[in-house]
């Protein structure tokens, strides 16, 4: 039953930026590379990337080096980043976006004809290199339209199931054909995990189908730990009108762009709330955040654009204290900028076309003529698969991890810009040191017991029978788990809730048992979700546990029952990881110790 | 809530036939929305592609009541629901089951065109110099989302099936975005002319119209190349020079 293993040197999973990146450099470096996505080619989640890519090229502002991007990173992320990550992403990604370049990409132009940078939330300067309102599709079609020609195999919808291990160090993986059912057994000496996020655990969400944690959950499963899982990001600004499309991004770039928020009230409710770190750097008037985002480089950044962790908590406060919009968000205007712009409708439409499209087509609203309504939407991971700084290796050899499922860079809160940079760097270092690691280790052996158990449990869905009266239905449990998580362990938590949501996660996994699927193995989303369900229920304890476990308010977590930071907790870690029984353990580990230079950095700039 | 009458094509190729689900809708929901909720509710295996649900990704290609669009970007407000709404997968394509066809023939496709080569770079950091107004008609062309809606709606594919001789719509956009790319030293006029079969496109704009990123596709990228292909080989003078050359 099981199939002759497909075998390559270094095998990548997912196909968004951190995983093609990955496999050019592999590949670059000689070794045989395999490719395996989900869905088509081209169409992972970088695809949705709207406001640009983080790097410090100082075409706009020569003040800006990699030295204030590292700061930034650091500031923005709380100081639980991993320092050795956030000094070598600010210092590799102007490097990683002039190949982009070199490869075909098109960015904005800046009035001498270098790349464009914008202002974005959190950054000093601006620095986001960026297309209009659509750079994640310039980056994974310039990435795709490169690897293409580099005799990179890709498989196309086939998703991995299991990290095959001999116990100690990696030795493949086992996936199935979504098409045609089918499994597929890769033999591999180094695997990359590239998988992306966790956003399909929550109903209210920026992210598509794919991201159901599989990296986060396989790495677990294989022996790896996680950490920083607590940290989720919701970004402050998504629709949330007609409910059909709630959750779907506005970019920060309205933001950038001169777009401010306002309460029912008409108020600019950010002035009224700026965090103590930022107050220096932020405008305290109207007319000085305007100038701020026009280029005016005496200018301090209008409070719209601070962190998103602490926007997203402003905008839930107005709603909750009833200033809220209509359909419980607040209003996002970029139209008012005619006020200070001639052709302002056509400015708005150049600089930000999806945003004006994105309404039009689906809620009938003219971003050019009258205010949006937004709200928080669950956007992005900080935590994720711990891994080793500048090799991207997790603790199971052989095995990498990078991008949004490795854990580090953002510490408690991640900078917009941050991640499409984050690929980069990263992706191709995991691709570098995974090539490394294939250069120096023969391929293990796979165990055909193993491989046989996977996909024997893989199977049982269909084995249950659709009509036994204990058969369950994969897409309510999915639906029951999302609208947990987003009533238990979302933008504002405490224990009592995080508690019951980790029952529930323990009732939900029953069900799961007892999930059963109709019809036959070829493409059948009936079957893809019950598979999903048991990495979307491992990463969701993963969540409420650690945030369970960190009784404080840092960055992306909030606790009501703990709104303080703890000063003491703002230099360690939750760790997870599975024990030698097979259970979830949490534990607690010190981020790692900063080097004197980098804290001279971070000092200079506090 | 009302409820309103889905005819969804359910089958595999050469065997299949429409069948009708009723499902409750509701203010702003989308064809894709209706489709999910059959999915979840009444038919857990209907086959369909989707990933963003936003109109970037370009995967929920599909023919709604015969125009070819995509299911995340239909809103039910704009469909007459006094009467089924017909959904099938794109013809032009072989299905695969439900509403997903076989695509991979645009993937192969790509492969064979030849990649972007850029000139040296300007500056010592290997950045170049390039101005808005000369990447502007190249940006059009790279909004591309590869939705192949274009490539569904092209007679000569769709009706001839000149899949072996015609790259259609989506390609000879990828080709002038390579060839009008302000930084390309490539040439690829006679490659459009022979392997690309750009002769066969008789400019009916159908492309154009179906584009869910409104790329003017037929004007401002198959034209112009046509017009290179024209001055390249049949140009009277040219045609001379290259008689002396040999």
């Amino acid at each position: 039953m099981i199939e002759q293993p497909i075998q390559y040197d270094v095998l990548v999973i997912g196909a968004g930026g951190a995983g093609l990146r990955a496999a050019i450099e592999a590949r670059a470096m000689g070794a045989s590379v395999g490719l395996v996505c989900k869905s088509l080619l081209g169409k992972a989640h970088t695809v949705m990337a709207e406001g640009g890519v983080a790097a410090a090229l100082s075409n706009v502002d020569d003040r800006d080096n990699w030295e204030v991007h590292f700061a930034d990173t650091m500031r923005g992320g709380q100081y639980l980043n991993n320092c050795r990550m956030a000094e070598l992403h600010a210092k590799e990604a102007p490097a990683r976006v002039r190949e982009l370049e070199a490869w075909g990409a098109v960015f904005d132009r800046s009035p001498d004809g270098r790349i464009l940078q914008r202002n974005f939330g959190g950054h000093a300067y601006p620095r986001l290199a960026h297309v209009g309102d659509r750079t994640g599709l310039e980056m994974i079609r310039t990435l795709q339209d490169y690897a293409v020609h580099q005799e990179i195999d890709v498989h196309m919808e086939c998703a991995v199931i299991e990290i095959l291990t001999d116990g100690e160090r990696v030795v493949g993986a086992f996936a199935f054909d979504r098409d045609r059912g089918t499994f597929k057994v890769f033999r591999a000496k180094a695997v990359v995990l590239a998988t992306g996020g966790i956003g399909k655990a929550y109903r209210i969400t920026s992210n598509s189908w794919e991201y159901t944690g599989d990296g986060h959950a396989l790495a677990y499963r294989a022996g790896a730990a996680l950490i920083d899982m607590e940290f989720v990001q919701f970004h402050p600004t998504g629709m949330v009108w007609p409910p059909s499309v709630a959750g779907i991004l506005v970019t920060e770039g309205v933001r950038g762009e001169g777009g401010v928020l306002r309460n029912s009230q008409g108020e600019r409710f950010m002035f009224g709330d700026i965090p103590p770190a930022y107050r220096n750097q932020t405008a305290d008037n109207e007319e000085e955040g305007w100038r701020y985002t026009q280029g005016d480089k005496d200018a301090r950044r209008p409070p719209e654009l601070l962190t998103r962790d602490h926007v997203a908590r402003c905008i839930v406060r107005e709603v909750k204290e009833g200033r809220g919009s209509p359909h419980g968000g607040v209003f996002l205007d970029i139209a008012w900028i005619k006020e200070r712009l001639p052709n302002a409708a056509e400015h708005i439409k150049r600089k930000l076309p999806s945003m004006y499209h994105q309404f039009k087509e689906l809620a009938d609203i003219d971003i050019t003529e009258e205010p949006m309504e937004v709200g928080p939407t669950t956007h992005y991971v900080m935590g994720g698969v711990r891994v080793d700084a500048d090799s991207q290796m997790t603790d199971v050899p052989g095995l990498f991890a990078a991008g949004e499922c490795a854990a580090g860079l953002h510490g408690a809160n991640r900078l917009g810009g941050n991640s499409l940079s984050d690929l980069l760097v990263f992706g191709k270092r995991a691709g570098e040191y995974a090539a490394r690691f294939a250069q120096e280790n023969a391929a293990g052996e796979i165990s055909q017991d193993h491989a046989a158990r996977v996909a024997r449990a893989a199977l049982e869905p269909f084995d249950r029978g659709v009509d036994a009266d204990s058969a369950e239905n994969p897409y309510e449990i999915q639906q029951d788990l999302q609208q947990m998580m987003q009533d238990q362990v979302g933008i504002v938590r405490n224990e009592p809730d995080m508690q019951a949501a980790v029952e529930a996660i323990g009732r939900l996994r029953e069900r799961a048992e007892r999930v059963a699927v109709g019809g036959n193995r070829e493409y059948n989303p009936g079957w893809h979700t019950a598979l999903d369900l048991r990495n979307l229920l491992a990463y969701s304890e993963a969540i409420a546990r650690s945030a369970l476990a960190r009784r404080e308010s840092r960055g992306a977590h909030t606790r009501l029952d703990y709104p303080d930071k703890d000063e003491r907790l703002g230099k360690l870690s939750v760790v997870i990881c599975k024990n030698p029984d097979g259970d979830l353990e949490v534990s607690w580990e010190p981020i790692p110790d900063i080097p004197e230079e980098l804290q001279r950095i971070i000092d200079a700039r506090k | 809530m009302p409820t309103a009458t889905f005819r969804i094509w359910r089958g595999k190729a050469g065997s299949g036939s429409f069948q009708d689900y009723d499902c409750e809708i509701s203010e702003g929901m989308v064809v894709l929305d209706a489709v999910h909720k059959i999915q979840a509710e009444q038919a857990n295996d209907l086959a369909v592609r989707w990933n963003c649900k936003a109109g970037k990704c370009g995967s929920c290609s599909a023919e709604i009541n015969g125009s070819p669009r995509l299911m995340c970007m239909a809103r039910l407000s704009q469909v007459p629901l006094d009467k089924p709404v017909k959904i099938e997968p794109m013809q032009t394509f072989p299905v695969v089951k439900d509403l997903v066809c076989d695509v991979s023939w645009n993937f192969e496709v790509k492969k064979q065109l030849k990649p972007f080569s850029p000139r040296p770079p300007d500056a010592e950091d290997g950045s170049w110099r390039v101005l808005q107004r000369d990447v502007d008609r190249v940006q059009e062309f790279r909004k591309c989302i590869e939705c192949f809606l274009c490539q569904d709606v092209c007679h000569v594919l769709r009706e001839h099936h000149f899949h072996d001789r015609f790259i259609g719509p989506r390609f000879l956009v990828h080709a002038a975005a390579l060839e009008m790319h302000p930084l390309d030293s490539e040439d690829r006029v006679g490659q459009l002319r022979e392997a690309d079969g750009i002769g066969y496109c008789n400019i009916t704009k159908c492309c154009t119209n179906v584009c869910p990123e409104h790329i003017t596709i037929t004007d401002n990228a198959i034209i112009p190349l046509k017009e290179r292909v024209v001055d390249e080989f049949y140009d009277p003078l040219r045609k001379i020079f290259r008689v002396f050359r040999k």
